[in-house]
């Protein structure tokens, strides 16, 4: 039936030394979560036969929840947006810790020795850091930008080399680097002016350049952080060409998964188009049409094709980019308001959830042919344990 | 869709007695469906329980002093400056005053299974 319920069952026994058998033991490489964000709680998928072992409930508020995993893949880390911040035993199927440490929140990430969470907020504005195994409270960095008067809400948080956290202030228009090497004393580096409302951040794969989508201008603004001293600057300036913007009904989101080989594929905002950039002379390197506003561009591993999916009015399909041909080469229907999309770490599956239709779908990428459905209530954001493993997520 | 949570019932009868409502009140099933994009897509920016995201709160505390038309208007034609899309492509004028009055008394829930 349920494995991790199985699990707790056998070890019980086993603790009280009645127990002739073991307990099944298995790894957590072909595990993964999928957000049911209405009722707070994550369904625990597995990836090899497609399906679902346990529902794991006492989350909280998941709207917009998203999820890292602890470095040894057992553990994920749940943000959800009332604030809470959740761990997760995904062998025991169940929450091991949780605190409510904020109003509001956006997101997370884990350091990159795997000892800390940091949780961006956007009530009261600012990024905390706790203790990855007890989740005890470390230091608390309020995004007080500009003149220092009122904080900003805190986007894009992402990890980088050398234990340190990268994440952006919508309203003050800043990228900061807080160095936790010393987690109860972090010194920030705080760089202003780097743009109009930055709305969502990504770290490249090698962990070199920090990237801050903008949503008030067009335009994206760049940190190399291997060269912090020189500063902030900005690439696709005028993207839009000055052309009036479209409508954005939902934002786009950005992550490591944007970069192929050297290209990165990036949503326009207020436009139609997956634009396309060098990302060894950070020139525009051509851009395709597509069916909506952008809201998730994918790279599929492998890196010869990009799945992307859309905003409200145009969110029941995805489309496939071949990415050296910059076209379109596919479309699917997955079900209404498509949420969010997860390819299996060697990309021979992805996993599409479908809010209005209550599933999520298993498709395979090679034939399109869907592999699976599997129920779920509202499903959002889909996180696989491969993310222990990669720097940004 | 053919029961009327109390909730709902409660906001619908406030606004009413606030003289508030036009003739023009959607049906039943229209009102699910407003209800339910409001929740679900006006809370991607909004947030699900629309206590504010990148796009600030909408409960009745925080709109509780805003006027109504003022407030049918944002939602009909966005907010020039702002993220504030316009939604007047997906619903009616009336249909629009309707979410800003049941916005102020404060959303009903979907009905649960």
């Amino acid at each position: 039936m349920r494995i991790g319920r199985l699990l707790v069952t056998l070890t019980a026994l086993a603790l009280c030394a009645c127990a002739a058998q073991v307990p099944v033991l298995r790894g957590t490489g072909d595990l993964g979560v999928v957000v049911e964000r209405e009722t707070g709680r994550l369904k625990l998928i597995e990836t090899s036969g497609r399906t679902e072992l346990a529902t794991i409930g006492g989350l909280g508020d998941l709207s917009h929840a998203s999820v890292v995993y602890s470095r040894d893949a057992r553990y994920a880390y749940v943000f959800g947006r009332d604030g809470g911040l959740s761990k997760v035993d995904l062998l025991e199927a169940r929450v091991v810790g949780r605190v409510v440490q904020a109003g509001n929140s956006i997101g997370g990430a884990i350091s990159q020795d795997g000892r800390l969470i940091a949780v961006a907020n956007y009530d009261p504005g600012g990024v905390k850091v706790f203790d990855a195994a007890t989740l005890e409270l470390l230091s608390d960095i309020p995004s007080a930008g500009g003149d220092g008067t009122r904080r900003s809400k805190v986007i894009g948080i992402a990890d980088a080399p050398g234990n340190r956290f990268v994440f952006s202030l919508f309203e003050a228009g800043e990228i900061w680097i807080a160095d936790v090497s010393d987690p109860r004393h972090p010194q920030v580096r705080k760089f202003t002016g780097i743009g109009k409302e930055p709305y969502d951040g990504l770290i490249t794969p090698g962990g070199r350049f920090y990237i801050a989508g903008l949503y008030g201008e067009d335009g994206v603004a760049l940190l190399d952080l291997w060269n912090p001293e020189a500063g902030v600057r900005r690439i696709l300036g005028g993207y839009g060409r000055g052309e009036e913007k479209m409508p954005v009904y939902k934002m786009p989101h950005l992550r490591g998964w944007a970069v192929a080989g050297n290209v990165a594929l990036l949503p326009a905002v207020g436009r139609n188009e997956v634009l396309f950039v060098n990302t060894d002379t950070w020139a525009e390197a051509g851009r395709v049409a597509v069916h909506g506003q952008p809201v998730f561009v994918i790279v599929q591993p492998g890196a010869r094709r990009a799945w992307v999916n859309f905003a409200f009015p145009n969110n029941d399909t995805v489309q496939v980019i071949d990415i050296p041909a910059r076209s379109v080469i596919r479309e699917l229907k997955p079900g209404r308001a498509v949420l969010h999309m997860e390819f299996t770490p060697r990309g021979e599956q992805a996993w599409v959830s479908s809010r209005d239709d209550n599933r999520v779908t298993v498709y395979d990428t090679a034939t399109f042919a869907a592999l699976a459905t599997l129920p779920a209530d509202h499903p959002s954001g889909i996180f696989l344990t491969s993310r222990a493993f990669a720097t940004g997520f | 869709m053919d029961r009327v949570p109390i909730g709902w019932a409660v906001a619908v009868s406030g606004a009413l007695a606030a003289g508030a409502l036009h003739a023009g009140e959607p049906a039943p099933e229209r009102r699910a469906q407003l209800v339910e994009m409001v929740r679900q897509d006006c809370g991607s920016c909004h947030g699900l329980t629309l206590k504010g995201g990148l796009g600030p709160s909408l409960l009745p505390s925080a709109l509780g002093d805003k006027d109504a038309v003022s407030l049918q208007y944002t939602i009909l034609d966005g907010r020039r400056g702002t993220a504030m899309p316009p939604w007047r492509p997906f619903m009616g004028e009336d249909e629009a005053l309707w979410i800003a009055h049941t916005l102020k008394n404060g959303l009903p829930e979907r009905e649960r299974k």
